[in-house]
Formats: structure tokens, sequence, C-alpha cells
């Protein structure tokens, strides 16, 4: 009895060292939060040649690390959250906003992650807001298992800080306000596209 | 020895990826019930793709009975039951409707959405969603008997996660008794709604 029970004792050993823990995903225990290093993640390449453009990629599946813009935004949202439905024409305001100034328009990338929604679903919201800026679909939750499996919407501001990687400016649930105020918010954080 | 394997068991149930989990809107955080991983299927329906629909009347949140055989011959018909207001799943589902309903109108199909809650509750629930383009139903009294005639009322009296389509002429051309912890891919029904137009 002893024997069988060493045994399986064994058994599970192997079966946790070997097969469970390399595949289970990388989940963040919680969202990377201000002085942080943001996690690198893998994205797929976009269909539309606008936001190729824009990304400066032409390849994928790419990194986040290779978006050399100053500045990441980064937004997790869900076609099925309300309040990420009511922030999209917010949303659409701040990336107008970023384009429109030319001191940033080079320098703050913003990008949208769409949890637990397949492309389909991501098409969708992109259709309905008439969004311009590159969201990506998480069907399988594991960019967002990345982030921290935070509430939607939930925005980070990541800085490629000289010398210092990928540092976490901003982390935060809910809407951004006033997409004016949060770029001030940014530019007075960073110094990027004004005074530090 | 048995405690060796006790912390071998603990250690490799923690370590097996939890069951899919959605991503929550902030909407309503601290407002929802969390009633862990259910079992995903608890029922199960005689009807099938082919047989005639049942018919049923209930009353709304607009204030009037909706019967199915009021879009005889008129429309097509999308019944998306969820299991119960107020939990996870169920509270991201209808909003994720609600923002396609041009996808619902170019396939002439409604959306019916029955809960086996009571008025009050749907009312409280689809208010904090911000409103709903589409009917929605209570299953309440007599408690889920809707949901028992389509065969997905559950053994707890919720009712499954599961989208019927239904066509003009009363048939169900459709259906899909989903996994009560997942939301069903909208893609799959948009696809079945197309069929209809074929």
């Amino acid at each position: 009895m002893r024997r069988k029970l060493l045994r399986f004792a064994v058994f599970l050993l192997a079966l946790t060292c070997f097969s469970t823990f390399p595949f289970a995903p990388a989940a963040a225990q919680r969202p990377p939060a201000e002085g942080e290093t943001f996690p690198e993640l893998q994205l797929p390449l976009p269909q539309k040649v606008e936001e190729r453009e824009y990304l400066k990629i032409e390849s994928g599946p790419f990194r986040l690390s290779q978006i050399k813009t100053d500045i990441v935004i980064v937004e997790v949202f869900s076609m099925y959250c309300p309040h990420c439905q009511r922030e999209a024409p917010n949303v659409n305001a701040l990336f107008k906003a970023l384009s429109n100034r030319k001191e940033l328009k080079n320098r703050v990338t913003l990008i949208g992650i769409g949890a637990g929604n397949t492309p389909y679903e991501v098409n969708a919201f992109r259709n309905l807001y008439k969004i311009q800026y590159p969201l990506f679909p998480d069907g399988d939750l594991g960019l967002h298992k990345k982030l921290g499996e935070v509430n939607t919407p939930y925005f980070f501001v990541v800085w490629n800080k000289p010398n210092a990687g990928r540092r976490v400016v901003y982390s935060k649930v809910g809407s951004i306000g006033d997409p004016n105020a949060f770029i001030q918010m940014i530019s007075s954080k960073t110094g990027v596209g004004g005074r530090k | 020895m048995k405690s060796l394997l006790a912390i071998l068991s603990v250690v490799l149930l923690a370590a097996v990826p939890a069951a899919s989990s959605l991503a929550a809107s902030a909407q309503f955080q601290g407002k929802i019930y969390q009633p862990g991983n259910l079992k995903p299927i608890d029922s199960k329906s005689e009807l099938k793709a082919g047989d005639r629909a049942p018919d049923f009347t209930l009353p709304s949140l607009g204030g009037h009975p909706v019967s199915l055989r009021d879009y005889l011959g008129k429309k097509n018909v999308v019944i998306s039951f969820v299991p119960a207001a107020w939990t996870p799943v169920c509270s991201d589902q209808w909003p994720g409707y609600n923002i396609v309903r041009p996808l619902f109108e170019e396939n002439d199909a409604v959306l019916l959405g029955i809960t086996v809650d009571n008025l009050p509750t749907l009312f409280a629930w689809t208010n904090e969603m911000g409103g709903l383009w589409f009917p929605v139903l209570s299953d309440f009294w007599p408690h889920g008997r809707v949901a028992q005639e389509y065969g997905v009322l559950r053994t707890d009296g919720t009712s499954e996660r599961a989208l019927f389509v239904i066509d003009k002429t009363g048939v169900i051309r459709y259906m899909d008794v989903h996994d009560i912890n997942d939301r069903p891919k909208l893609e799959a029904l948009m696809a079945e709604l197309q069929k209809l137009r074929q």
C-alpha cells in the first residue's frame, strides 16, 4: 500500500513538473502598477494597412516592444462591456487629439485589446464606433491574463523610457476622463509632448 | 506519506489553469454575484432543429405580454435564455447584443431575452446595462415554465445559457445549449441567421 502511495505521489509530482507548469498561461496576479515594468505582449499583425502603417509594423505576430514610440497607451476593453461601449467615443476623441497634435503624433501610440473577444466581435465593436486605432482580439484571454485579469475598460500608459524599459506610468480601471487632461497627465509624468 | 500525497495533490490542483473566465465589466463591479464554476449543462432538451418551437406568452419589461406567435410569418426570432440576473457572463452577453441590433435587423430577426427572474429584478438589472433595445421577458411564474418547455431549466431553477433560432414559420432552425460558464460566440449566431436568408 505504502509503495502504491509512493508511486502515485511520484506520478503526481511528474505530472505537475513536466506537464502542467510548462503549458499553463503566464498569468499575473494583479495588473502592472505605476513604476513597474509592463509585460511583453505578442500581438497579431493587423489586417488593415492603415493600422500597420500607424504601428510601423510590417509582419506579424509582433511584440509590443516593437512599437517604438515613446508612449504606448493600452486600452483593455470588451465589446460586451457597457462601460467600454460608453467610453468608446471618448477614446476616439483621445485618438483624434493625439493625431492632431504634431508634437505627439509620432510619439504616442494607442491600441486596444478586446478581452475575451473574437476577431468578429472586435470588428463589430470597431465598425459600430468607427474606431481608427488598432484593436486586437484576445479570444482566449491570454493577453488579459498577462495583464492581471483587469476589469474593463482598463487603461495602461507605458513609457518606453530610454535605458529603463517599458515603465508603467498609468494603470487604472474606468474612464480616462477628459482626453486633453489625460494627455496633459501623460506629458507631466514623462515630458513627452510637453514639459515634465 | 499521506501528508506528502495531500500536499502534492494541492500543488497539482493549484497548477491546473482555472476554467474559462471572461473579462468583467467595471460597470457591474461589486454588484455581480459570483456563483463559481457551474456544471456546464444541467438539463436535457427533447427539442431539436426542425421541431416546431413551443409557443409561449410572457410578461415583458415593456409592460405588455409577448407571444412567440406574434412573429409568425413576420420575423425570424432569436430566443436568448440566460441563467439569472446579476451573475457573470449573463451581465455582459445582452449588452453585447445591445450594440449589434443592425446585425439582427439585416437578417430580419428579432431578439427575445428570457430569464427566470421577476420583472422588478430584470428592471433594475437591465437599467444597470443602460437599457436594451430588445424585449426582455420574465419566465418567473409559473417558475421557469417556458424554460421547461424548451428543455433548458436547470435543476436549481435557473435556466441554461441557450440560444434558439426560430424561422418565420415557427420552426427551430438552430439551438445552442451552451456551457453556462462561457459566452456563445457572436459569429456563430450570426452565421445561423444568415443561413435563413438563403
